[in-house]
């Protein structure tokens, strides 16, 4: 049994994202954070000072640990932001802003 | 667009409230910050993932689509990802401040004569070493993502922690194909039967929980806690270990469990922020509210887990309440408490369920005996135990001294995640942390509604 | 608990101004005690930006004080600096229009011949200083020795540096006075501190400490909000303000009245701040405040426009009727010093303020003249008056 099946979910057909460069499926209507779980991945953000990564935490967009970058864009909360077809996801480093 | 009450937050006391009102002629918005009605204990999957059976991951299935088919039958309107940031009072009534959402950029703004503040709360928990590590995931998380995104964090998780949320997680997670190598729970089955009388109505949930957990062969670890999670860039085990009668670690009773998923928790607080900037008086970490569920501030409500952790029959409860309160002061009479009887019934029940559950389910006294230095406390400012351990050797003997000294609780997150660590660590209560901004700002928007002559 | 306690000095307000009376005092050989019935910089220290400014000030006794103390914090910072954050970035004052630009670089003549560094810069030279400005402004005047340091640390620092003996959360209720009027130290909520000299450094509590000696100090609260953003990487350089700045601060309205600081941090966050009105102490957040902080801060900075805000927060600036601080011995109460009311430049003056106290407290020539700082300079009606 996998979540899926269990709530008998059938979603339309699954479109391409990018992780850092790498193409990686996702269902429609899945937050980013849940389309990079689904492929296995579970940090996508650098801290500030230890450089340590950091994924999904709270899953409810409280605290702030799961900041991504998407299409340029910093700090996004990879846990409330739906995955659209194209998205460039990409690893946050830092502040995520450039220097 | 004015409206007569703004509902803020769509969970069971939001959800309540509104139809409570609506039904009786008031007109009413319900605000919230998800795609769908519901809240954290209702979230649905998301609708593109067209599931046909979406109650397997749910309890109270009923009471959701008796709530969900109210709101299409009526007239509440609904604004759906809209990130209420504030409350504001003005001239003519009430003004909610939010951004529209996913991108929190574009502002929007709903007048009203009376405002519900309905906004749940959030899970706590405490740190341990190596609980910044990828994998680890709060337990109200991993159910929040397999519920909204159907999709679980890994294939080997622990559940751990205290409260009444391990067990339905536990379950979810393993109905959900992920083996569960064990439920630790930090406190002890001793003290259940102190409370049993309290809370017999909650045993046959809690049984049926439990035969689940039976039936997908997981183990239940009383009076035990994690002591640490293991990993370099992800996590790879924890380090479970007995507790003794005072809270500590009992010697040798360390045991590693291998785990790609921890899901851990140790209670929830209460949002309180827009209330607090409302300048609502607050109870404790709790918004103050009379039998009407009103604040002490006029035109202004709050139900649900904002005035009290309870769970959802007693947010329920408390937003019928406020609803039937609003319809009457809204047309200037004072409510009949009468008929809203059955509900403040289920409310001082569900307050007293509450009240012992909270009893029962306490973190380990020491557990900062466990919180090494090199323990991060603060993830947003990657803030040490160690550093906040000096800055209270520097004179700071609270937590918002500490926070000054450290910045813990200064970044994103404005400190509702280590809140209750910090306090922990000064050796003191937590007090409800002042956050004007329930929700981070763009300063443009802010200069956009600045006018020259629009304050004196 | 009761006990009795004996020292040379007690300090009132373990905040920034009580932080640096207690080093210099211990410096010169006293025993110190600080009593504060909060933390360490519970008060306006812990709810103010860290500004060490020249810049503001037009020439004067607080002009004086403020390159004595950015001296002084020169020096600490050899010791301290990182621990407190010290940075002497500068300060970047704008004019939007060849008419402010004019009253700046008068204003800046009159400050240079006061001491101060105060270089022009041409409308092109500004985005040399700061590229991110907004285009189209005037020109400005650079002025180097403005500085940063956050105030809380620093407190905390100077308070450990000291030696003192730090008593937190314990409240002095009375200002002890022997028969002949001297005084002999404090009465606190959990005993006595005998000592036969007490320094009034607390703050916008000045004045009801003062109470508590039997003497007037008009200490009153000026609310100041301060917006913080998301962290950012290094992007604005110095203390950054438009000119109306300076005009404000002397201003005697008590309606709002915003001047956009800006300046970046060290931990990432732009600080924006201060807003001024006089509305007692209600620190309730006003909208209208944030808004016009907000508003002049991306006018100086239009990149701000799509940075969050996270959290602002007030703080109460205590200021004397002639905005001036009360410095130096209380003839009215002999044995009591007042070190408060330096309104939003506390943190700056501190260091200035804390050698002055020392020098008082030790018989030495003070090195400046106190005469313009007389606690007792106010009539028992008095009104608030221009500078």
């Amino acid at each position: 049994m996998n979540p899926l099946e269990l709530a008998g979910a059938r979603p339309g057909p699954a479109f391409t994202v990018t992780f850092d460069g790498r193409r990686i499926e996702a269902l429609p209507g899945r937050t980013v954070a849940a389309v990079l779980w689904a492929a296995g991945i579970t940090s996508w953000r650098a801290t500030r000072d230890g450089g340590r990564p950091r994924g999904v935490f709270c899953g409810i967009g409280v605290c702030f640990d799961c900041l991504v970058t998407v299409n340029g864009r910093p700090n996004q909360r990879a846990c409330l932001v739906p995955a659209r077809p194209g998205d460039d996801i990409r690893t946050q480093e830092g502040t995520g802003h450039a220097h | 667009m004015p409206t007569d009450l703004a509902v803020i937050g769509a969970g069971p006391a939001g959800l309540a409230a509104s139809l409570a009102a609506c039904a009786r002629g008031v007109r009413v918005t319900l605000i919230d910050a998800a795609p769908e009605p519901g809240g954290q204990f209702h979230r649905q999957p998301a609708a593109g993932l067209r599931a046909a059976r979406p109650e397997a991951l749910h309890h109270r299935w009923r009471t959701w689509t008796r709530l969900r088919d109210g709101l299409a039958a009526g007239s509440v309107r609904l604004l759906t990802e809209h990130h209420v940031w504030g409350v504001e009072r003005t001239s003519g009534g009430l003004t909610v401040h939010a951004l529209l959402g996913p991108d929190q950029e574009e502002p929007a703004e709903v007048h009203a004569r009376a405002v519900l503040l309905a906004t749940g709360g959030h899970e706590t928990v405490l740190p341990f070493p190596g609980w910044t590590l990828p994998g680890v995931v709060t337990a109200g998380g991993a159910q929040a993502m397999l519920k909204g995104g159907l999709v679980t964090p890994g294939r080997t998780a622990v559940v751990a922690g205290t409260g009444p949320l391990l067990l339905p997680v536990a379950a979810g997670l393993a109905a959900a194909g992920v083996t569960v190598a064990a439920l630790v729970e930090s406190a002890g089955p001793e003290r259940l039967p102190r409370h049993a009388v309290t809370l017999a109505g909650k045993f046959p949930e809690a049984a049926g929980y439990a035969a689940r957990l039976l039936r997908h062969r997981v183990p239940f670890l009383a009076r035990r806690t994690v002591v640490r999670a293991h990993g370099d860039e992800r996590l790879t085990g924890v380090t479970v270990a007995a507790l003794d009668a005072h809270g500590g670690v009992r010697p040798g009773t360390e045991r590693l469990l291998p785990c790609d998923t921890l899901a851990v928790g140790h209670g929830m607080l209460p949002h309180t922020d827009l209330a607090e900037a409302l300048g609502c008086r607050l109870d404790g970490l709790t918004v103050a509210v009379d039998e009407e569920q009103r604040t002490d501030v006029p035109g202004v409500w709050a139900a649900g887990e904002a005035t009290g952790v309870g769970g959802a029959a007693l947010a329920l409860a408390e937003g019928h309440i406020a609803g039937r309160s609003v319809v009457a002061r809204l047309r200037g009479t004072a409510p009949d408490p009468r008929q809203w009887a059955p509900a403040a019934r289920v409310r001082a029940r569900a307050r007293r369920h509450a009240a012992a559950l909270g009893s029962v389910y306490a973190p380990p006294a020491r557990w900062t005996d466990r919180v090494t230095d090199d323990t991060v406390v603060c993830r947003c400012e990657e803030v040490t135990a160690g550093a906040v351990r000096e800055a209270l050797a520097l004179g700071a003997g609270d937590a918002r001294t500490v926070k000054l000294l450290t910045r813990a609780g200064m970044g994103w997150c404005q400190g509702r995640m280590c809140q209750p660590a910090v306090a922990g660590l000064a050796g003191c209560e937590p007090t409800p942390s002042r956050r004007p901004f329930a929700r981070p700002v763009p300063l443009g928007v802010l200069a956009g509604q600045h006018s020259e002559e629009g304050h004196s | 608990m009761s006990e009795s306690l004996t020292c040379d000095v007690v300090v009132v307000g373990a905040g920034m101004t009580g932080a640096a009376c207690a080093l210099y005092a211990a410096r010169a050989g006293l025993s110190v005690t600080v009593v504060d019935r909060g933390p360490v910089a519970g008060g306006t220290t812990g709810a103010g930006e860290g500004n060490l400014l020249v810049s503001d000030k037009a020439p004067g006794p607080e002009l004086q004080l403020a390159l004595l103390s950015l001296g002084l914090w020169a020096e600490t910072a050899k010791e301290l600096g990182a621990a407190v954050e010290y940075e002497a970035k500068g300060g970047l004052v704008v004019a939007r229009t060849p008419e402010a630009l004019d009253s700046l670089r008068a204003f800046a003549a009159a400050q240079r011949a006061a001491g101060v560094t105060a270089d022009p810069v041409t409308a092109d030279g500004l985005h040399d200083l700061e590229p991110r400005l907004a285009p189209g402004l005037a020109g400005g005047v650079h002025y180097p020795q403005d500085a940063q340091v956050m105030p809380a640390l620093a407190a905390a620092h100077l308070l450990r540096a000291s030696g003192a003996r730090l008593l937190t959360g314990r409240e002095v209720t009375r200002v002890l006075r022997a028969p002949g009027g001297a005084v002999r130290g404090v009465r606190t909520d959990r005993g006595d501190v005998q000592a036969p000299a007490v320094v009034n450094a607390a703050g916008t509590w000045g004045g009801e400490l003062a109470a508590r000696a039997g003497v007037l100090l008009p200490v009153l609260p000026r609310r100041g909000f301060v917006l913080v953003t998301e962290p950012l990487p290094p992007r604005i350089r110095h203390k950054v303000y438009a000119a109306d700045y300076v005009a404000d601060v002397a201003s005697d309205s008590a309606a709002l009245q915003t001047s956009p600081v800006v300046e970046g941090t060290a931990a990432g966050p732009v600080l924006i701040g201060a807003s001024r009105e006089r509305v007692g102490f209600d620190r309730s957040l006003s909208l209208p405040a944030v808004r016009a902080l907000a508003a002049g801060a991306t006018a100086l900075f239009p990149f701000l426009s799509g940075v969050r805000a996270l959290r602002t927060y007030a703080g109460f600036r205590p200021y004397l009727p002639d905005h001036l601080p009360a410095i130096g011995p209380d003839p009215r109460a002999p044995g009591l010093y007042h070190a408060c009311g330096h309104e939003g430049a506390g943190i700056g003056l501190a260091t200035g303020t804390g050698l002055l106290i020392a020098q008082s407290l030790t018989g030495r020539t003070p090195a400046l003249d106190l005469t313009p700082f007389r606690p007792d300079r106010f009539p028992r009606t008095t009104k608030e008056t221009a500078r």
